[in-house]
Protein backbone atom coordinates (compact mmCIF):
# COMPACT_ATOMS: atom_id res chain seq x y z
CA UNK A 1 0.00 0.00 0.00
CA UNK A 2 1.84 3.27 1.12
CA UNK A 3 4.81 1.00 1.08
CA UNK A 4 4.46 -1.82 -1.59
CA UNK A 5 5.84 -5.23 -1.86
CA UNK A 6 8.73 -4.90 0.62
CA UNK A 7 11.60 -7.10 -0.14
CA UNK A 8 12.93 -8.90 3.23
CA UNK A 9 16.04 -10.72 2.05
CA UNK A 10 15.18 -13.99 3.49
CA UNK A 11 14.18 -16.37 1.20
CA UNK A 12 12.72 -18.82 3.39
CA UNK A 13 11.25 -17.39 7.13
CA UNK A 14 12.96 -19.60 10.17
CA UNK A 15 11.30 -21.05 12.82
CA UNK A 16 12.56 -20.69 16.55
CA UNK A 17 14.53 -23.47 16.78
CA UNK A 18 16.97 -22.64 13.96
CA UNK A 19 17.23 -18.91 15.46
CA UNK A 20 20.68 -18.24 17.37
CA UNK A 21 20.07 -17.23 20.92
CA UNK A 22 20.08 -13.01 20.22
CA UNK A 23 17.37 -13.52 17.07
CA UNK A 24 15.57 -16.12 19.07
CA UNK A 25 15.07 -13.70 22.41
CA UNK A 26 14.61 -10.85 19.90
CA UNK A 27 11.49 -12.87 17.99
CA UNK A 28 9.44 -13.88 21.76
CA UNK A 29 9.99 -10.23 22.53
CA UNK A 30 7.63 -9.40 19.47
CA UNK A 31 5.68 -12.56 19.94
CA UNK A 32 5.14 -11.15 23.57
CA UNK A 33 3.92 -7.79 21.89
CA UNK A 34 6.69 -5.83 23.50
CA UNK A 35 8.13 -2.80 21.25
CA UNK A 36 11.48 -2.87 19.96
CA UNK A 37 13.17 0.50 20.44
CA UNK A 38 16.33 1.88 18.51
CA UNK A 39 19.04 1.45 20.53
CA UNK A 40 17.94 -2.15 21.17
CA UNK A 41 19.49 -5.59 19.36
CA UNK A 42 17.90 -6.61 16.12
CA UNK A 43 18.34 -8.46 13.09
CA UNK A 44 19.88 -6.83 10.34
CA UNK A 45 17.12 -8.27 8.29
CA UNK A 46 14.48 -7.12 10.68
CA UNK A 47 16.69 -3.22 10.44
CA UNK A 48 16.99 -3.23 6.40
CA UNK A 49 13.70 -4.52 5.63
CA UNK A 50 11.92 -1.72 8.18
CA UNK A 51 14.59 0.95 6.77
CA UNK A 52 12.88 -0.04 3.18
CA UNK A 53 9.41 0.31 4.28
CA UNK A 54 9.39 3.35 6.26
CA UNK A 55 11.57 5.28 3.57
CA UNK A 56 9.11 4.15 0.78
CA UNK A 57 6.10 5.17 3.27
CA UNK A 58 7.78 8.43 3.59
CA UNK A 59 8.41 8.84 -0.25
CA UNK A 60 4.94 8.14 -0.91
CA UNK A 61 3.61 10.94 1.63
CA UNK A 62 5.59 13.07 0.07
CA UNK A 63 5.32 12.68 -3.66
CA UNK A 64 1.33 12.24 -2.55
CA UNK A 65 1.58 16.11 -2.49
CA UNK A 66 1.78 16.19 -6.26
CA UNK A 67 -1.66 14.92 -7.40
CA UNK A 68 -3.53 17.63 -4.94
CA UNK A 69 -0.59 20.31 -5.60
CA UNK A 70 -2.43 20.50 -9.22
CA UNK A 71 -5.52 21.74 -7.91
CA UNK A 72 -4.33 24.80 -5.00
CA UNK A 73 -5.08 27.47 -7.86
CA UNK A 74 -7.70 26.09 -8.64
CA UNK A 75 -9.82 25.18 -5.85
CA UNK A 76 -13.38 26.43 -6.35
CA UNK A 77 -13.78 28.49 -3.11
CA UNK A 78 -11.35 30.51 -0.79
CA UNK A 79 -12.36 27.21 2.24
CA UNK A 80 -11.86 24.01 0.22
CA UNK A 81 -8.36 26.33 -0.96
CA UNK A 82 -7.50 26.56 2.52
CA UNK A 83 -8.60 22.72 3.59
CA UNK A 84 -6.75 21.83 0.24
CA UNK A 85 -3.50 23.59 1.72
CA UNK A 86 -3.80 22.14 5.08
CA UNK A 87 -4.03 18.24 4.05
CA UNK A 88 -0.82 19.10 1.49
CA UNK A 89 1.26 20.62 4.42
CA UNK A 90 0.24 17.70 6.73
CA UNK A 91 1.28 15.11 4.47
CA UNK A 92 4.73 17.03 4.45
CA UNK A 93 4.97 16.29 7.77
CA UNK A 94 4.29 12.78 7.81
CA UNK A 95 6.78 12.54 5.66
CA UNK A 96 8.72 14.10 8.30
CA UNK A 97 7.35 11.75 11.11
CA UNK A 98 8.71 9.00 9.16
CA UNK A 99 11.34 9.99 8.03
CA UNK A 100 12.56 10.13 11.67
CA UNK A 101 11.61 7.03 12.42
CA UNK A 102 13.60 5.88 9.84
CA UNK A 103 16.91 7.73 10.66
CA UNK A 104 16.64 6.23 14.34
CA UNK A 105 17.57 2.79 12.51
CA UNK A 106 21.01 3.92 11.35
CA UNK A 107 20.30 6.29 7.61
CA UNK A 108 20.02 10.01 7.48
CA UNK A 109 17.27 11.30 6.17
CA UNK A 110 19.57 13.02 2.73
CA UNK A 111 20.52 9.20 1.97
CA UNK A 112 17.14 7.68 1.98
CA UNK A 113 16.02 11.11 0.01
CA UNK A 114 18.69 10.18 -2.32
CA UNK A 115 17.02 6.65 -3.01
CA UNK A 116 14.23 8.17 -4.15
CA UNK A 117 15.38 10.80 -6.35
CA UNK A 118 17.47 8.35 -7.84
CA UNK A 119 14.90 5.95 -8.88
CA UNK A 120 15.92 3.02 -6.73
CA UNK A 121 13.21 3.19 -4.12
CA UNK A 122 9.61 3.34 -4.89
CA UNK A 123 6.51 5.17 -3.72
CA UNK A 124 3.02 4.20 -3.64
CA UNK A 125 1.76 3.24 -7.57
CA UNK A 126 -1.34 5.19 -6.60
CA UNK A 127 0.58 8.65 -6.90
CA UNK A 128 1.51 8.18 -10.76
CA UNK A 129 -2.03 9.11 -11.56
CA UNK A 130 -3.28 12.22 -12.43
CA UNK A 131 -5.90 14.41 -11.57
CA UNK A 132 -7.88 15.85 -13.73
CA UNK A 133 -11.32 17.19 -12.59
CA UNK A 134 -11.88 18.87 -8.93
CA UNK A 135 -13.63 16.16 -8.12
CA UNK A 136 -10.45 14.29 -8.10
CA UNK A 137 -9.46 15.64 -5.00
CA UNK A 138 -12.14 14.54 -2.68
CA UNK A 139 -11.85 10.95 -4.66
CA UNK A 140 -8.39 10.66 -3.16
CA UNK A 141 -9.63 12.32 -0.15
CA UNK A 142 -12.07 9.61 0.07
CA UNK A 143 -10.53 7.00 -1.65
CA UNK A 144 -7.08 6.76 -1.07
CA UNK A 145 -6.60 8.29 1.98
CA UNK A 146 -9.10 6.15 2.95
CA UNK A 147 -7.03 3.05 2.19
CA UNK A 148 -3.71 4.52 3.74
CA UNK A 149 -5.88 4.90 6.77
CA UNK A 150 -7.38 0.88 6.28
CA UNK A 151 -3.64 0.18 6.39
CA UNK A 152 -1.82 2.19 9.05
CA UNK A 153 -4.27 1.76 11.63
CA UNK A 154 -3.32 -1.65 12.45
CA UNK A 155 0.83 -0.59 11.96
CA UNK A 156 0.20 1.69 15.11
CA UNK A 157 0.39 -1.64 16.84
CA UNK A 158 3.33 -2.23 14.67
CA UNK A 159 6.51 -3.93 16.57
CA UNK A 160 8.63 -1.03 15.83
CA UNK A 161 8.26 2.19 18.65
CA UNK A 162 9.31 5.15 16.61
CA UNK A 163 7.47 3.43 13.35
CA UNK A 164 4.49 2.92 15.89
CA UNK A 165 4.27 6.04 17.33
CA UNK A 166 4.19 8.13 14.10
CA UNK A 167 1.89 6.06 12.76
CA UNK A 168 -0.75 6.97 15.65
CA UNK A 169 -0.18 10.42 14.98
CA UNK A 170 -0.39 10.36 11.16
CA UNK A 171 -3.94 8.26 11.73
CA UNK A 172 -5.43 11.12 13.79
CA UNK A 173 -4.43 13.60 11.58
CA UNK A 174 -5.62 11.25 8.27
CA UNK A 175 -8.93 11.44 9.47
CA UNK A 176 -9.56 15.31 8.13
CA UNK A 177 -8.45 14.07 5.22
CA UNK A 178 -10.37 11.30 4.32
CA UNK A 179 -13.55 13.32 5.71
CA UNK A 180 -12.96 16.21 4.01
CA UNK A 181 -12.56 14.49 0.78
CA UNK A 182 -15.79 12.90 1.18
CA UNK A 183 -17.21 16.19 2.15
CA UNK A 184 -16.24 17.43 -1.14
CA UNK A 185 -17.45 14.55 -3.19
CA UNK A 186 -20.48 14.47 -1.42
CA UNK A 187 -21.32 18.33 -2.23
CA UNK A 188 -20.53 17.10 -6.23
CA UNK A 189 -22.43 14.33 -6.04
CA UNK A 190 -25.37 16.98 -4.87
CA UNK A 191 -25.19 19.56 -6.89
CA UNK A 192 -25.86 19.83 -10.82
CA UNK A 193 -25.89 17.04 -12.89
CA UNK A 194 -22.54 18.32 -14.56
CA UNK A 195 -21.11 18.42 -11.09
CA UNK A 196 -22.47 14.46 -10.06
CA UNK A 197 -20.61 13.58 -13.39
CA UNK A 198 -17.32 14.77 -12.75
CA UNK A 199 -17.63 12.97 -8.74
CA UNK A 200 -18.99 9.84 -11.12
CA UNK A 201 -15.78 10.31 -13.53
CA UNK A 202 -13.44 10.81 -10.66
CA UNK A 203 -14.43 7.20 -9.05
CA UNK A 204 -14.47 5.36 -12.09
CA UNK A 205 -10.66 6.21 -12.76
CA UNK A 206 -9.92 5.92 -9.06
CA UNK A 207 -11.27 2.76 -7.59
CA UNK A 208 -9.37 0.06 -9.43
CA UNK A 209 -5.74 2.03 -8.53
CA UNK A 210 -7.26 2.72 -5.05
CA UNK A 211 -7.60 -1.01 -4.79
CA UNK A 212 -4.21 -2.02 -6.30
CA UNK A 213 -2.25 0.66 -3.36
CA UNK A 214 -3.11 -2.87 -0.99
CA UNK A 215 -0.55 -4.81 -3.41
CA UNK A 216 -0.90 -8.23 -4.93
CA UNK A 217 -1.76 -11.26 -3.44
CA UNK A 218 0.64 -11.90 -0.98
CA UNK A 219 -0.61 -14.90 0.82
CA UNK A 220 1.84 -17.22 -0.34
CA UNK A 221 4.39 -14.37 -0.34
CA UNK A 222 7.85 -15.30 1.74
CA UNK A 223 8.26 -11.58 2.50
CA UNK A 224 4.91 -10.86 3.73
CA UNK A 225 5.00 -13.58 5.83
CA UNK A 226 8.87 -12.61 7.41
CA UNK A 227 6.91 -9.03 7.52
CA UNK A 228 4.01 -10.81 10.04
CA UNK A 229 6.80 -12.68 11.94
CA UNK A 230 8.11 -9.80 12.94
CA UNK A 231 4.86 -7.68 13.39
CA UNK A 232 5.92 -5.02 10.98
CA UNK A 233 3.26 -6.09 8.48
CA UNK A 234 -0.34 -7.18 10.34
CA UNK A 235 -2.62 -8.17 7.76
CA UNK A 236 -2.50 -9.71 4.37
CA UNK A 237 -2.69 -7.13 1.24
CA UNK A 238 -6.37 -9.45 0.40
CA UNK A 239 -7.49 -8.78 3.68
CA UNK A 240 -6.72 -5.05 3.80
CA UNK A 241 -8.47 -4.70 0.24
CA UNK A 242 -11.69 -6.76 1.29
CA UNK A 243 -12.20 -4.19 4.19
CA UNK A 244 -11.73 -1.38 2.22
CA UNK A 245 -14.22 -2.63 -0.26
CA UNK A 246 -16.75 -3.72 2.64
CA UNK A 247 -16.44 -0.62 4.01
CA UNK A 248 -16.38 1.73 0.90
CA UNK A 249 -19.27 0.39 -1.13
CA UNK A 250 -21.99 1.40 0.83
CA UNK A 251 -19.95 4.84 1.45
CA UNK A 252 -20.70 5.10 -2.81
CA UNK A 253 -23.90 4.37 -2.95
CA UNK A 254 -25.26 6.74 0.09
CA UNK A 255 -23.22 9.01 -2.47
CA UNK A 256 -25.76 7.49 -5.11
CA UNK A 257 -22.30 6.71 -7.34
CA UNK A 258 -21.67 3.89 -8.85
CA UNK A 259 -18.59 1.33 -8.45
CA UNK A 260 -17.22 0.75 -11.71
CA UNK A 261 -17.21 -2.64 -11.36
CA UNK A 262 -20.17 -4.92 -13.36
CA UNK A 263 -18.81 -8.01 -10.82
CA UNK A 264 -19.43 -6.42 -7.48
CA UNK A 265 -22.13 -8.30 -5.72
CA UNK A 266 -22.68 -8.39 -1.60
CA UNK A 267 -21.92 -12.76 -0.66
CA UNK A 268 -24.88 -13.04 1.98
CA UNK A 269 -22.61 -16.14 2.49
CA UNK A 270 -19.45 -14.53 3.53
CA UNK A 271 -20.84 -11.35 4.70
CA UNK A 272 -18.42 -9.36 2.71
CA UNK A 273 -18.43 -8.16 -1.09
CA UNK A 274 -17.15 -10.15 -4.27
CA UNK A 275 -15.62 -8.45 -6.56
CA UNK A 276 -14.19 -8.04 -10.14
CA UNK A 277 -10.40 -9.36 -10.88
CA UNK A 278 -7.80 -6.27 -10.73
CA UNK A 279 -5.96 -5.71 -14.03
CA UNK A 280 -2.01 -6.52 -12.12
CA UNK A 281 -0.54 -6.01 -15.33
CA UNK A 282 -1.51 -2.39 -15.58
CA UNK A 283 0.00 -2.55 -11.49
CA UNK A 284 3.31 -4.26 -12.97
CA UNK A 285 3.60 -1.27 -15.37
CA UNK A 286 2.76 1.68 -12.86
CA UNK A 287 4.94 0.23 -10.76
CA UNK A 288 8.00 -0.48 -13.58
CA UNK A 289 7.80 3.68 -14.17
CA UNK A 290 5.64 3.17 -17.06
CA UNK A 291 2.48 4.80 -15.15
CA UNK A 292 0.61 7.74 -16.72
CA UNK A 293 2.95 10.36 -14.67
CA UNK A 294 5.79 8.54 -12.70
CA UNK A 295 8.69 10.82 -15.07
CA UNK A 296 6.68 13.49 -14.39
CA UNK A 297 6.47 12.93 -10.29
CA UNK A 298 10.14 12.13 -10.63
CA UNK A 299 10.97 15.06 -12.28
CA UNK A 300 9.40 17.19 -10.21
CA UNK A 301 10.89 15.94 -7.21
CA UNK A 302 14.49 15.87 -8.78
CA UNK A 303 13.78 19.62 -9.70
CA UNK A 304 12.73 20.34 -6.60
CA UNK A 305 15.63 19.38 -4.62
CA UNK A 306 17.76 21.09 -7.69
CA UNK A 307 16.00 24.22 -7.32
CA UNK A 308 16.73 24.19 -3.51
CA UNK A 309 20.09 23.60 -2.73
CA UNK A 310 21.32 27.06 -2.78
CA UNK A 311 18.72 27.62 -0.10
CA UNK A 312 19.48 24.68 1.97
CA UNK A 313 23.01 26.10 1.40
CA UNK A 314 22.67 29.56 2.64
CA UNK A 315 21.00 28.65 6.04
CA UNK A 316 23.84 26.43 6.94
CA UNK A 317 26.45 29.27 6.21
CA UNK A 318 23.94 31.54 7.98
CA UNK A 319 24.01 29.39 10.76
CA UNK A 320 27.22 28.90 11.15
CA UNK A 321 28.32 32.73 10.67
CA UNK A 322 26.24 33.40 13.74
CA UNK A 323 27.44 30.96 15.71
CA UNK A 324 31.27 31.75 15.14
CA UNK A 325 30.16 35.25 15.95
CA UNK A 326 28.68 34.27 19.30
CA UNK A 327 32.34 32.63 19.77
CA UNK A 328 34.19 35.29 18.87
CA UNK A 329 31.65 37.76 21.43
CA UNK A 330 32.18 35.44 24.00
CA UNK A 331 35.82 35.62 23.79
CA UNK A 332 35.76 38.92 23.45
CA UNK A 333 33.79 39.26 26.93
CA UNK B 1 34.19 25.67 42.85
CA UNK B 2 32.72 24.52 39.95
CA UNK B 3 29.19 23.55 39.52
CA UNK B 4 27.70 20.29 38.92
CA UNK B 5 25.59 20.93 35.45
CA UNK B 6 22.01 20.69 34.77
CA UNK B 7 20.02 17.45 33.63
CA UNK B 8 17.03 17.20 31.79
CA UNK B 9 15.10 13.79 32.58
CA UNK B 10 12.78 12.07 30.31
CA UNK B 11 11.36 8.37 31.21
CA UNK B 12 9.59 5.89 28.98
CA UNK B 13 7.15 5.14 31.33
CA UNK B 14 5.73 1.73 28.91
CA UNK B 15 6.65 -0.18 26.39
CA UNK B 16 5.79 1.49 23.53
CA UNK B 17 5.18 4.87 24.74
CA UNK B 18 7.62 7.47 23.82
CA UNK B 19 9.62 9.10 26.75
CA UNK B 20 8.10 12.54 28.42
CA UNK B 21 9.91 15.12 30.45
CA UNK B 22 9.75 14.16 34.37
CA UNK B 23 11.92 16.66 35.45
CA UNK B 24 15.54 17.84 36.26
CA UNK B 25 18.47 17.18 38.10
CA UNK B 26 22.02 17.62 39.14
CA UNK B 27 25.27 15.34 37.80
CA UNK B 28 28.79 16.04 36.74
CA UNK B 29 28.06 13.64 33.69
CA UNK B 30 25.80 12.01 31.63
CA UNK B 31 26.33 8.71 33.24
CA UNK B 32 25.89 9.96 36.89
CA UNK B 33 22.77 12.15 35.69
CA UNK B 34 21.07 8.30 34.97
CA UNK B 35 22.19 6.95 38.18
CA UNK B 36 21.08 9.75 39.45
CA UNK B 37 17.61 9.63 37.26
CA UNK B 38 17.23 6.32 38.44
CA UNK B 39 16.79 7.10 42.06
CA UNK B 40 15.07 10.43 41.70
CA UNK B 41 12.43 9.37 39.39
CA UNK B 42 11.68 5.42 39.10
CA UNK B 43 11.70 4.39 42.43
CA UNK B 44 7.92 3.29 42.15
CA UNK B 45 8.53 1.60 38.85
CA UNK B 46 7.54 4.41 36.89
CA UNK B 47 10.22 3.57 34.12
CA UNK B 48 11.68 1.22 31.05
CA UNK B 49 14.29 3.73 29.79
CA UNK B 50 15.64 7.30 30.52
CA UNK B 51 16.98 9.99 28.69
CA UNK B 52 19.14 12.34 30.16
CA UNK B 53 19.55 15.80 27.96
CA UNK B 54 21.88 18.57 29.47
CA UNK B 55 19.73 21.30 29.78
CA UNK B 56 21.82 24.08 28.60
CA UNK B 57 21.42 22.35 25.24
CA UNK B 58 17.40 22.22 25.08
CA UNK B 59 16.19 25.43 23.11
CA UNK B 60 12.69 26.60 23.72
CA UNK B 61 10.49 28.71 22.48
CA UNK B 62 9.24 32.00 24.14
CA UNK B 63 6.74 32.44 26.49
CA UNK B 64 6.07 35.63 24.83
CA UNK B 65 5.87 34.09 21.32
CA UNK B 66 2.62 32.33 22.32
CA UNK B 67 0.31 34.07 20.52
CA UNK B 68 2.54 34.74 17.19
CA UNK B 69 3.46 30.82 16.79
CA UNK B 70 0.37 29.19 18.16
CA UNK B 71 -2.85 32.00 17.70
CA UNK B 72 -3.04 30.88 13.41
CA UNK B 73 -3.77 27.52 14.40
CA UNK B 74 -6.85 28.51 16.21
CA UNK B 75 -9.05 29.48 12.94
CA UNK B 76 -8.76 26.28 11.25
CA UNK B 77 -10.81 24.63 12.83
CA UNK B 78 -11.35 22.68 9.24
CA UNK B 79 -7.95 20.93 10.17
CA UNK B 80 -10.31 18.54 12.85
CA UNK B 81 -12.33 15.77 11.14
CA UNK B 82 -15.05 16.84 13.31
CA UNK B 83 -15.40 19.79 10.88
CA UNK B 84 -17.35 17.71 8.57
CA UNK B 85 -19.65 16.12 9.34
CA UNK B 86 -20.84 12.25 8.44
CA UNK B 87 -23.70 11.40 7.58
CA UNK B 88 -25.52 8.99 9.79
CA UNK B 89 -25.76 6.52 7.04
CA UNK B 90 -22.22 6.44 6.01
CA UNK B 91 -20.35 4.64 9.11
CA UNK B 92 -16.73 4.40 9.93
CA UNK B 93 -15.11 7.32 8.91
Amino acid sequence: MYAQMVDTGVKRVQGLDEMSAEERAFQERIDAGIKIEAKDWMPEGYRRTLIRQISQHAHSEIVGQLPEGNWVTRAPSLKRKAILLAKIQDEAGHGLYLYSAAETLGVTRDQVYADLLSGKVKYSSIFNYPTTNWADIGTVGWLVDGAAIMNQIPLCRCSYGPYSRAMVRVCKEESFHQRQGYDLVMTMARGTPEQKQMAQDALNRWWWPALMMFGPPDSDSVHSAQSMQWKIKILSNDELRQKFVDQTVPQAEYLGLTVPDPELKWNEDTGHYDFGEIDWEEFRQVVAGNGPCNRDRLRTRVKAWDDGAWFRDALLAHAEKKSERQVAAAKAA
Amino acid sequence: MKEWPLWEVFIRSQHGLAHKHVGSLHAPDAEMAINNARDVYTRRNEGLSIWVVPASEVSASSPADKEALFEPANNKIYRHPTFFPVPEEVKHM
